[in-house]
């Protein structure tokens, strides 16, 4: 259960807001970190350590782009598609990932190692195409550097490291 | 170009722009970018070195807050975040005998081709930490939180980091410097939202909910976030205040112009040879900052428009009226358009005109908070003409469509989101009628560009080569 795992991280997020509404976002960050998404037991799990309703929850888990209410893969791979990405060799990135990958933008390879996405601006337009692996920045990727990418990660998650889909995970 | 920092193989780490290398001929000195010149201004002793935490700490034993504003004031300091309203007068809105009251430092940062406030955030932390620290002491908040969009996560570590460092020093927590003032300092991380930006959903976020605007007023000044008395600046804004109280107002109005005084960091992106973050001092031309910083169009090519102040500007073209126009709030706005965040986005010859507004379109339908109608639907709709466009299926009533549609959304949007939407139908239709004719008419793009995406011949400068042509979606 969360609230006993990461009962010390949890109490210095409340501890930082006067109610402890405020503190969705980051337990929602920690249970999706836990358990990969979040189905309808983990909202609730957040809704009880927050006092919240769980439709509250809910509300929130739909409503930011960066929760996944659906299993993602141990790395989201996101391209930024945007103006001015997609001029720049954002839209061939995502057709070189997709072939290689050989699922589209949006779904989960069936080894359940990487979901594509694609994604509106993250804010680093001059040096396209840019993506990132759960939430860490790859700039300037070029053509060949993505086997090689791809294959750095996968071989993270066989040495099992412990991977953060939301980004969360201080200075490793 | 700078180094990248390679991670295990593959590029990461911060996002930068130019270094030192590139000297800026239109500044001695940078203010906001500062790492700029000191590459490790990040790190808290670098910092010190360089006189960082010293204006503080003067400010808070030796200067009344009502100074601090007044100075601010002085200075003329519009806010960066986009609609440039006057700092200092904005901190002086905030109610003396209601307390707590909160300092919310908004670097929410998710407008199109907006990156200026992300390499303050990784490189240059403590300088907007210190402008917290002194407008929390200025307004009387003793609580603040930097409000960082999740995508950021580097950026966020990063604050948290230098806040640390910061704790560790005694500049933040109790009794700063051996005065009464007290203020703490919390990351808070957002998770994907654009709406986030705008300051009233965030602080509906920051509480815990959904991220919806809020109807003005009450403004967050008298009731923000808890419902109190609130400040929510954007990260350039503040970390232009030690400079400002250091230096002084007279300083900080020697760049600029009269009524837009300082500098501003822009980015630019898309089709120029040297894209990045650059400090401008307010009023240089737009055809200055495209042609000497950012090195102009790449080769081969020529400028077909811009958009000036990230997706939500109107765009700007290829006349002298345009590219002479001098980058102030007053300018752009006086034709039409605006500065905004400080984001300028630059496309070539070899764009579509009906990709590119369908692109724009895209981002405000997908970011849309669905709490009013003409901008949940009529970002939806607008978005399904651009794709007919697109696809080769346009009808020549789209245009006329289009323009309805605007027309229905404009003044009816309950935040300016939605209003945003209708720029580039607005700009495209304005100045590209034509092409868009011709693209229903042909049932293709008239400049040959490859349909559905992407739209660009791999031309060179295309930063992706060699790979794949995208399946037909
Ligand atoms: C849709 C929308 C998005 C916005 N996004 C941002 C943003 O990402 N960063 C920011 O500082 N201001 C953003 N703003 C402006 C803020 O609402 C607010 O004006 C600003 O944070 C005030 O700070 P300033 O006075 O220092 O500029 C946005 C406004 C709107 C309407
Ligand atoms: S204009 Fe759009 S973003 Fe703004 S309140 Fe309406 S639906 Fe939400
Ligand atoms: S448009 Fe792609 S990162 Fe900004």
């Amino acid at each position: 259960m969360l609230a006993d795992t990461y009962a010390s991280e949890i109490a210095a997020i409340l501890s930082r807001y006067p109610i402890k509404k405020s503190a969705v976002l980051p337990l929602c960050y920690i249970a999706q970190d836990e358990y990969g998404y979040l189905n309808i037991d983990h909202i609730q799990e957040v809704a009880d350590i927050l006092d919240m309703p769980y439709t509250d929850v809910y509300e929130v888990a739909t409503f930011y782009s960066l929760i996944y209410d659906q299993p993602v893969g141990k790395w989201v791979l996101q391209v930024c598609d945007d103006n001015p990405c997609c001029f720049t060799g954002a839209e061939e990135l995502v057709a070189d990932l997709e072939q290689r990958l050989g699922i589209q933008a949006g779904e989960t390879t069936p080894d359940g190692l990487f979901t594509l996405q694609r994604v509106k601006c993250i804010g680093a337009c001059h040096r396209a195409p840019v993506m990132q692996a759960n939430l860490e920045f790859l700039y300037d990727v070029t053509p060949d550097q993505v086997p090689g990418m791809l294959e750095d990660l996968a071989q993270k998650v066989q040495r099992g490291e412990t991977l953060s889909v939301s980004g969360r995970f201080a200075e490793k | 170009m700078e180094t990248i920092r390679y991670e295990n193989g593959y590029p990461g780490g911060p996002a930068n722009g130019y270094g030192s290398e590139f000297p800026n001929p239109f500044l001695t000195e940078h203010i906001v970018l500062r790492n700029r010149d000191y590459p490790d201004i990040g790190q808290i002793d670098e910092y010190m070195r360089r006189g960082g935490y010293e204006v503080a700490r003067k400010a808070l034993t030796t200067m009344q807050p009502s100074a601090i504003i007044d100075e601010v004031k002085k200075s003329g300091l519009r806010g960066r975040g986009g609609a440039g309203f006057p700092t200092g007068v904005k901190w002086g809105f905030i109610p003396k005998d209601i307390t707590p009251k909160y300092l919310v430092c908004n670097a929410d940062e998710s407008e199109p081709g907006t990156f200026n406030n992300h390499e303050v955030i990784d490189f240059n932390p403590h300088q907007m930490i210190e402008g917290m620290i002194m407008s929390g002491f200025a307004v009387g908040a003793t609580t603040g939180y930097i409000y960082i969009r999740g995508e950021y996560a580097y950026g966020a570590r990063n604050l948290e980091r230098a806040i640390r460092e910061a704790y560790d020093k005694g500049f933040l927590g109790q009794k700063l410097w051996g005065t009464d003032f007290d203020f703490d300092l919390y990351v808070h991380r957002g998770a994907g939202a654009y709406i986030c930006g705008e300051e009233t959903a965030l602080l509906e976020s920051l509480e815990g909910k959904i991220g919806q605007p809020r109807l003005k007023p009450p403004f967050p000044a008298v009731a923000g976030l808890y419902a109190k008395p609130t400040v929510v600046n954007n990260v350039e804004t503040l970390a232009n205040v030690p400079m400002i109280i250091e230096r002084g107002a007279d300083w900080f109005r020697s760049y600029g112009t009269e009524k837009s005084p300082g500098t501003k960091a822009i980015s630019i992106s898309g089709h120029v040879k040297r894209p990045g973050n650059f400090e401008i001092p307010l009023g240089i031309t737009m055809r200055q900052f495209i042609y000497e910083l950012a090195d102009g169009i790449r080769d081969g090519h020529e400028l077909k428009f811009l958009i000036p102040g990230g997706a939500s500007a109107n765009w700007l073209i290829n006349t002298p009226e345009h590219l002479d126009l001098p980058l102030t709030w007053d300018d752009l706005a006086a034709k039409g358009t605006m500065l905004g965040s400080g984001a300028v986005v630059v496309l070539d010859d070899s764009t579509c005109v009906v990709a590119a507004s369908m692109k724009v379109d895209e981002f405000f339908k997908h970011e849309s908070c669905g709490k009013c109608t003409p901008c949940r639907e009529g970002t939806h709709f607008l978005v399904k003409v651009w794709e007919r466009i697109e696809h080769g299926k346009g009808r020549a009533s789209d245009i006329p469509l289009l323009n309805d549609l605007g027309k229905e959304m404009l003044g009816k949007c309950f935040c300016p989101l939605g209003e945003s939407a209708v720029s580039p139908v607005a700009s495209a239709l304005k100045y590209f009628a034509d092409e868009i004719r011709q693209h229903i008419e042909l049932g293709r793009c008239p400049l040959g560009a490859s349909h559905p995406m992407p739209h660009v011949a791999a031309a060179e400068g295309s930063a992706y080569t060699g790979a794949a042509m995208p399946p037909a979606r």
